[in-house]
């Protein structure tokens, strides 16, 4: 008769302040180290900050974070374990190194399972690593995440773009809150992407440059923390205050 | 999914569906729990007992166990799940997220991931029984 999952999940992110979907219409933008550079940086600013992978066929942010034998522990639900100061949450932490192989039903169920069973506790951000594209996982927070925003990420290609635009018409026409969008690995600005943001009216945050120097920090939180990528991520983050749960608008 | 939060979405549940009824009390709640999670049926009795809303007070929680039956997406074979063939790990995935069957479980016949799970996934409310105000 009745999923009883499905009731519980609002009661989850009760205690989150800001949730934020970093996401993009295309894979191979950066999300995931906008996403945990954003995190870390934001904890760097004493904030209290969650970080949740929810790209179960290709989770990287622990790759990022040089995670390794992490468990959450169980307290009625499971409490997401904490590493660099961050509450983190994968599905790593059950199927540890393994194909994920999933189909759109099934990814779906244990995306609601996982977001069903975890309990977050006082946070000012969570940030959720998204896979890429419109498919089921979006559709699934657009469904079930109250006070869902997003932080859409771009590269300066149009082919990038191109699916970006797909994911922004879809949050405008869902009314979901966007933060704006970031163009991530910018080698030379041309202004075509700040441009086409402005056209269909969403924000274009800033210009992240492509930084050689990120490759090799990848499993060191500390060396990312030195690269100019994380002091532009940094600088964009300021930008997203903690607000109350009840206002989800960009920081004047 | 653990047990007491799977007791909180079902008294949960069940009070949404009562109130929208116009159910002034509750006397039966029947939960059907499929074998694949592995969920110890002791606990979430245990949880549901403690989480009891007024409505609910004197609520019968009748509890069905459903065997976790799978098929071959790709040679149709069919099968049960036995739990007993689970190491404690793939056993402790599964009873979290499980989904996860698709990544420790593949098909006897022709060992491909991707199988259907055709019974006894999760778990859910079969029926909810009470008095309505007069």
């Amino acid at each position: 008769m009745s999923d009883p999952r499905l009731a519980i999940i609002p009661d989850r992110f009760d205690k989150v302040k800001r949730i934020i979907a970093v996401s993009s219409g295309k894979g191979g933008v950066g999300k995931s180290m906008v996403a945990v550079a954003l995190a870390l940086s934001r904890r760097a600013h004493n904030h209290k900050v969650g970080l949740l992978d929810l790209d179960f066929t290709s989770p990287s942010t622990h790759i990022i974070l040089g995670v390794e034998g992490l468990y959450p522990e169980e307290e009625k639900g499971i409490t997401p374990p904490v590493t660099q100061g961050l509450s983190y949450m994968s599905i790593i932490h059950y199927s540890t190194d393994e194909p994920v192989p999933l189909r759109g039903v099934d990814a779906s169920n244990a995306i609601i399972e996982l977001l069903a069973i975890t309990r977050w506790e006082e946070l000012d951000y969570l940030i959720i690593d998204m896979p890429p594209g419109i498919g089921d996982a979006t559709l699934d927070m657009l469904r079930l995440i109250p006070r869902i925003e997003f932080l859409v990420v771009t590269t300066p290609s149009r082919l990038a773009y191109e699916s970006v635009k797909k994911l922004l018409i879809l949050l405008k026409d869902q009314n979901i809150p966007t933060i704006g969008v970031v163009e991530n690995m910018v080698v030379e600005q041309t202004g075509y992407i700040k441009e086409e943001i402005h056209k269909i009216g969403s924000r274009y945050l800033g210009t992240i440059n492509h930084d050689a120097s990120v490759e090799a920090s990848i499993g060191h939180p500390d060396r990312l923390k030195k690269t100019r990528f994380y002091r532009q991520v940094e600088k964009m983050g300021e930008g997203i205050q903690v607000t109350s749960p009840s206002s989800s608008s960009l920081s004047p | 999914m653990h047990e007491w939060a799977l007791a909180e979405g079902v008294v949960k549940t069940a009070e949404k569906f009562a109130e929208d009824q116009g159910m002034e009390e509750i006397t039966e709640v029947k939960i059907m729990i499929g074998e694949l999670q592995q969920v110890e049926h002791e606990i979430i009795e245990f949880a549901l007992d403690q989480l009891r809303t007024p409505r609910m007070k004197s609520a019968k929680f009748v509890i069905d166990a459903v065997p976790a039956r799978f098929k071959c997406r790709k040679c149709s074979h069919e099968w049960w799940l036995n739990t007993g063939n689970l190491d404690k790990e793939t056993g402790e995935a599964i009873h979290f997220v499980p989904e996860m069957a698709h990544v420790y479980l593949t098909c006897p016949n022709c060992g491909s991931p991707d199988f259907e799970v055709t019974e006894g996934r999760g778990v859910w409310l079969a029926s909810i029984k009470g008095r309505k105000e007069e």
